[in-house]
């Protein structure tokens, strides 16, 4: 039933209303530059070349994020390995091979589910699971897998849609060449679905990088002054995995840390590391945009 | 699902693509070699959730062998670190109840009037502009939100209140409110958009208004989609760590006055990862058992979610 108000008083209705929702946009947008201007004035004065190549220090102006940016390349390094290849196969499996029965369906609602649980549970898992009763301790591949199990729904999902997203016909076209099932999907859509997937991927991928909670559950250490072994060594096999067992610290952890400290002089170096995380993850996520922006300019089926 | 080439055909094309029963008899081998490994892939998903459970309750299950299950759901206090132990969950879950309430007082009602606005007011082109730009709050670190609740949300709540503790659940509230929006608007959005224009037509034709269109004909019509979007939202806000460990406070305390620090279920978690655990030990298997409570919070959203989905679908 539509209220019977007098046309003037509806008109001006609408029209405040066209002004209060433009207000809280630009209120949930000024709160974000707000963030980010705060983060830059606390923090521009600390951020040099020697602040990304010092290690953490008692200190507070000596006091650096090269280990924690060598670590949050490690884990991240292992997430991609879990989570890309676990997610693709598990979307292409749904999306292309699942038939409808209850098998498919407990995988999906599982997803479903597994996308919800908060992230401190995943750390939980880890604690108990891995470091623990697996035995893989406090290190870099217990980081890693943690963090690449927790975006696994994330890259499923994307790859489901952007394969849902190909026509039928193309797959029709190839069986009726006499592509077989793999071929059809390896050469047409795979192919024609890896900027909707690549996008997945770098959302997931950010996501993992700012992840805090898990890593703590599972003990990183907050005060890490020595890098992971090299993974590439002088004598023959020159690849080596030791770096996977070493204790580590990423960004937002060694943020956390000084974030915490009472003394305000390690603020300035909190959000000088913000600073630093801030730009990994929006020029990540702005990536992503672009990526989806030209592919739905670029592919008009 | 994905159409499937019909078993017969198959057959035919392989002959006729003059395969050799020898490379016939490997093709299929391959594909169902490759098929089998999907499917494990796609499994693991499932196995990692029996991890992830299977972790909770068995750590639980040691604690509750100690403490029994009704001091723990009705005791009001939760000391688990200290000699004269307590462990009752209450001041836990009214932290983590009480910033969420905040934060939902933020998120819902900002977050459903940017949506209807974006979709029922907002021109194509602003959409695409305003959309991505409000998604980039969920790509903003939860650590880093944190820092900006305790060290400039808080003083500046400080001059509107005075007593103000530096540590309190309001400040830590708000900036989750703030970080769930695009939850809202995102979801609620898609919905309403997916109402189909008729409907909007059919009100316009009868002299409605577009404030009326968009709020008692698109609203409801999309309010299944809708409520999804707050249930999401109600779950990431109690999940919330990061934010609540920071600025909160982690000192368990049963108020639901939001001006007071308080810890929640995920800031006790963080507070005692932070310390040296042995392994095994009353204050190791309490935040198992803290977890579960937190993960049986947010399954139940899920159900809900399920439920309502399922009860209130509209379909055109």
């Amino acid at each position: 039933m539509l209220a019977a108000a007098h046309p003037r008083r509806r008109r001006w209705l609408d029209a405040a209303f066209l002004l209060l929702g433009a207000a809280l946009i630009v209120l949930s947008l000024g709160t974000l530059a707000a963030l980010l201007l705060d983060l830059l004035r606390d923090g521009l004065s600390r951020l040099s070349l020697e602040f990304l190549t010092s290690f953490p220090s008692r200190k507070p102006d000596q006091a650096g994020v090269k280990s924690a940016i060598v670590g949050t390349c490690a884990v991240m390094f292992v997430t991609a390995v879990t989570a890309l290849p676990l997610g693709v196969a598990s979307g292409i499996y749904l999306e292309e091979y699942a038939r409808k029965n209850w098998r498919t369906a407990i995988i999906e609602i599982n997803i479903a589910n597994l996308a919800g649980v908060p992230s401190i549970i995943w750390g939980l898992m880890a604690l108990g699971l891995l470091v623990y009763a697996l035995g893989l301790k406090r290190s870099i591949l217990t980081a890693g897998l943690t963090l690449g199990l927790l975006v696994l729904p994330i890259v499923i999902v994307a790859t489901r849609e952007a394969i849902r997203a190909i026509p039928q016909g193309i797959r029709e076209g190839a069986y009726a060449l006499g592509a077989s099932r793999w071929q059809t999907v390896r050469h047409h859509v795979l192919p024609y679905s890896m900027s909707g997937i690549l996008t997945g991927a770098i959302i997931a991928m950010s996501r993992a990088i700012g992840e805090t909670a898990p890593l703590i559950t599972i003990g990183a250490l907050t005060y890490i002054a020595f890098l992971p072994p090299s993974p590439v060594t002088p004598s023959p096999p020159f690849v080596s995995l030791s770096w996977l067992d070493s204790p580590f610290t990423v960004l937002p952890i060694q943020m956390f840390n000084w974030v915490s400290r009472p003394d305000p002089r390690f603020h300035a170096n909190a959000a000088a590391a913000g600073v630093v995380l801030m730009s990994i993850t929006l020029s990540m996520n702005a990536l992503a945009i672009l990526l989806r922006y030209r592919s739905r300019r670029v592919i008009r089926w | 699902m994905a159409s499937e080439p019909i078993a017969g055909e198959e057959l035919n094309l392989e002959f006729r693509l003059g395969l050799t029963p020898v490379r016939r008899v490997l093709r299929r081998v391959k594909e169902r070699v490759i098929e089998a490994a999907l499917f494990l892939a796609a499994a693991a998903s499932v196995l990692v959730t029996l991890g992830i459970v299977g972790a909770l309750v068995y750590e639980s299950s040691t604690f509750f062998a100690h403490v029994s299950i009704i001091e723990f759901l009705t005791g009001t206090q939760w000391t688990p670190l200290t000699a004269d132990a307590r462990f009752g969950v209450l001041p836990l879950v009214s932290g983590t109840l009480v910033t969420t309430a905040v934060a939902l007082a933020v998120a819902i009602p900002v977050g459903t009037i940017c949506a209807v606005w974006l979709s029922e007011y907002a021109s194509h082109r602003i959409r695409e502009v305003v959309k991505p730009a409000l998604e980039l709050l969920t790509a903003v670190p939860t650590v880093v939100f944190g820092y900006f609740a305790l060290l400039f949300v808080t003083p500046l709540l400080q001059r509107v209140i005075p007593n103000l503790p530096g540590f309190n659940m309001l400040s830590a509230g708000l900036v989750i409110g703030v970080m769930v929006i695009p939850y809202v608007t995102s979801l609620s959005e898609e919905a309403m958009r997916a109402v189909p224009l008729a409907l909007r037509e059919g009100a316009y034709a009868l002299g409605a208004t577009r404030i009326q269109v968009a709020w008692r004909v698109v609203f409801p019509a999309a309010l299944s989609g809708i409520s999804a979007s707050y249930i999401l939202t109600v779950s990431r806000a109690l999940g919330e760590t990061m934010i609540v460990a920071i600025a909160a406070g982690m000192q368990a305390k049963l108020t639901l006055n939001p001006t007071e620090p308080a810890a929640t279920i995920t800031a006790f978690i963080v507070q005692v990862s932070l310390g040296d655990l042995i392994h095994g030990s009353i204050g190791y298997q309490s935040i198992f058992a803290a977890g579960l409570v937190l993960l049986l919070m947010t399954l139940g959203l899920n159900i809900l979610g399920f439920l309502i989905q399922r009860r209130y679908r509209e379909a055109y």
